[in-house]
């Protein structure tokens, strides 16, 4: 590289040509590192694309984001009548439990499912702009992460309503426990929208997948009911092992609150694991670490798909 | 002076699939077996491009040029090889491209500058600019769904330009909006010219490379088959287009070929205006009469045959004046020997300044150019009417008549 001279004068419209210019390389393959700083630096246009999504998707209708609203209220009053009037579970205060574990849920689902056709979807920009495609599927996420934030009104209306306040021991963990779900969703998210370029199947697939992910997280039924019968086999670290298991549970224990209430049915119910706070910042952290890991291992995945994403589509 | 582009062999293949398998039962059912050719987009390319020089991209359809272009704006990446860049680089590929239907022209603004790598901040700072140069005035709150084609580009090209780009990557798209939006795009980059930005500039047009760039690069099948100042490199890229290179052979080919083989031998020799060698250029006042005498030997003493085209080029490279004998109706002019073909404007329209003149030859059955010419600053009109201006020339009075009386007591 050449060095400049220095003493140049501007021209007129202050133009500088003999400035001290960044430079950069296109070639084959970036490394993690470079990738990640380029995605930084486009940090304005994650923020603009999430805007972008949250306002193109209510637009023109009458109600507006109030209908991310209902979308959850509609679900939790279903799950409320099957399996507290009709199945009589005998959970007190059900609607809180629901909400809680809804609203984790929604998150990881709604940025993952999102994400997944996020590149396919944007192909015009794929192919004649140059920007992180990365961006595409954490952008997914993001706006999934600001329809969390509406729907918390959900839930404060029902904490509000039953007079239940957070639990000072656990209500701290939530912002970790965003934090695991958050990144361990991007980290889904880039990979999964790299690879369906090539297999555009998975948007088909992963609707399944995360109807059955949806199952085998404790949102609708108690963990406690899981634990009972998986601990008699030594697997309760299978059901742990996902992450969205202790997320759920970081919520459901910071919101709902108690880990063994009395049942509606006059007996106490087993609920929630009795685990101390401790236990949930180890696993959380354990999350984030794993998360983390996985998001490079992504990201590097992500690159390897890129080189050819603007002739696949 | 420093390099702002660095190209070094760059290759790019391409897999042509006769079927593209995307779903999971086709790729189980071809697993590792997907028919496809490897097509070589580009081959080895290698080239700096100084910074503040404006480098045009020829060469036919498929030649490369635009897929050189992505890879230098970091849209595709290279097979082999890499790309050094020093600077910002804006790409022009297509105007307004991520613009949202839904969104106003103002969010649009925002997310297009980020897409483009802008920070708010930037962006904000750009703003005015950027509507001024749109010409949307109060529009630029309404939704893009309701804005015309022409609106579309003139914001897409606004926010490219306003980016405060070192390279400035454009393919093909001053060829969207009306005149009027060409002359001030042109304006544009000229400004980008002076002002030392480096500009990569991709056309099928050799007339708007040459009215552009300084000098050319021509690829053919992925290949750099030449470089040099730019009318050089235009007729480097219309002898590859005489001798049939090009990826769509159609079967008549061969015969035009044969055609403009023999057509080949007929030369322009030179262009007189008013009897003096424009080549010296020639000064006219304002709506006088001009007479144009154009030279054309026949070289091989082949009695041959050509249409012939005028064209009067402003300042901006545009177009004013273009004048063809085979859309005039008339017979192709027959060359033997030494012919002079003479060219008469009753009185050229045109406000002062400067002009440049093109003469192009085209062979007779096939409309193939058999040569082209181009006389910068051939023409320079001075000592038009006082007051009067403009793009082209007109003799203006002014009087008062009166339409009514009325008394003043």
């Amino acid at each position: 590289m050449k060095t400049d001279r220095g003493g140049a004068s501007p021209t007129p419209s202050g133009y500088q040509r003999d400035r001290e210019l960044p430079t950069h390389l296109v070639r084959p393959s970036q490394t993690v590192p470079q990738r990640i700083a380029n995605i930084w630096r486009y940090r304005d246009l994650l923020k603009d694309l999430v805007a972008k999504e949250i306002k193109v998707k209510y637009k023109d209708s009458a109600l507006g984001f109030i209908w991310s609203l209902l979308n959850p209220a509609m679900f939790i009053l279903i799950y409320y009548i099957v399996f507290q009037k009709i199945l009589k579970n005998g959970i007190p205060l059900f609607a809180i439990y629901l909400a809680t574990g809804l609203l984790a849920w929604n998150l990881f689902q709604s940025g993952v499912l999102g994400a997944t056709g996020s590149v396919v979807n944007n192909s015009g920009l794929v192919k004649k702009v140059a920007f992180p495609r990365e961006i595409l599927a954490l952008a997914s996420v993001g706006s999934a992460f600001i329809f969390f934030l509406f729907q918390t009104v959900v839930l404060a209306i029902f904490l509000i309503v039953f007079r239940v306040v957070p639990s000072p021991r656990f209500v701290w963990l939530v912002p970790l426990a965003l934090i695991a779900l958050l990144l361990f969703a991007s980290a889904l998210a880039v990979l999964l929208s790299g690879i369906n370029v090539y297999l555009r199947d998975m948007q088909h697939l992963m609707e399944i997948l995360l109807q059955a992910w949806f199952w085998a997280t404790p949102v609708v039924y108690p963990f406690m009911e899981i634990y009972k019968q998986l601990n008699q086999h030594g697997l309760t670290w299978l059901y742990l092992a996902n992450p969205t298991t202790p997320v759920a549970l970081t919520f459901q224990r910071a919101f709902y609150v108690k880990a063994n209430p009395l049942g509606t049915n006059g007996t106490i119910v087993h609920i929630l694991p009795s685990y101390g706070p401790m236990w949930y910042l180890a696993v959380l952290g354990a999350i984030i670490v794993f998360s983390f890991i996985f998001f490079l291992v992504s990201v590097y995945i992500f690159g390897r798909l890129e080189g050819n994403f603007a002739e696949e589509l | 002076m420093a390099t702002a582009v660095e190209v070094v062999s760059v290759s790019k293949t391409f897999r042509l699939f006769q079927e593209k398998y995307t779903s999971l039962k086709e790729k189980a059912i071809h697993f590792g077996k997907v028919p496809h050719e490897v097509f070589p987009a580009l081959t080895d390319i290698s080239f700096e491009v100084e910074q503040g020089v404006t480098l045009g991209l020829l060469g036919h359809n498929g030649s490369g040029k635009s897929t050189l272009l992505k890879c230098i704006a970091g849209i595709l990446t290279p097979s082999q090889g890499e790309i050094r860049i020093r600077g910002r680089i804006a790409a022009m590929l297509e105007l307004g491209a991520g613009f949202h239907p839904d969104l106003s022209g103002r969010a649009n603004i925002y997310l297009n500058a980020a897409l483009m790598g802008l920070s708010r901040k930037e962006v904000d700072a750009r703003f005015d600019d950027i509507v001024e140069f749109s010409e949307l005035g109060g529009f630029i709150e309404n939704q893009v769904k309701f804005y015309s084609s022409g609106m579309y580009a003139r914001l897409g090209f606004a926010v490219a330009v306003n980016m405060d780009p070192d390279i400035l990557l454009v393919d093909e798209v001053l060829a969207v909006g009306d005149a009027n939006f060409q002359l001030k795009c042109l304006a544009k980059i000229r400004e980008f010219q002076e002002e030392g930005r480096t500009i990569i500039f991709v056309s099928h047009s050799p007339d708007l490379v040459r009215a552009v760039c300084s000098t050319a690069f021509v690829l053919d099948h992925g290949r750099l088959v030449g470089q040099g100042p730019t009318a050089e490199a235009v007729a480097l890229l219309q002898k590859f287009q005489l001798s049939g290179s090009g990826l769509n052979h159609d079967p008549s080919t061969e015969d035009h070929r044969l055609e403009a083989a023999i057509s080949r031998d007929i030369h322009l020799d030179a262009l007189f205006v008013n009897g003096v060698d424009a080549d010296r250029g020639v000064e006219l006042q304002a709506m006088s009469q001009v007479e144009l005498a154009i030279v054309i030997e026949d070289v091989a003493s082949l009695a041959g045959a050509c249409h012939l085209e005028v064209l009067v080029y402003n300042a901006a490279g545009v177009a004013l004046i273009r004048a063809h004998t085979r859309e005039m109706d008339m017979e192709p002019i027959l060359v033997r020997g030494t012919v002079e073909a003479v060219v008469q404007f009753g009185s050229l329209p045109l406000a002062v300044g400067s002009y440049s003149m093109q003469v192009n030859l085209y062979h007779p059955q096939s409309g193939m150019m058999i040569e082209s010419r181009r006389w910068d600053n051939a023409i320079m009109i001075v000592g038009g009417q006082k007051g009067v201006g403009g793009i082209i020339a007109a003799e203006a009075s002014v009087f008062v008549k009166e339409v009514s009386s009325r008394n003043f007591l």
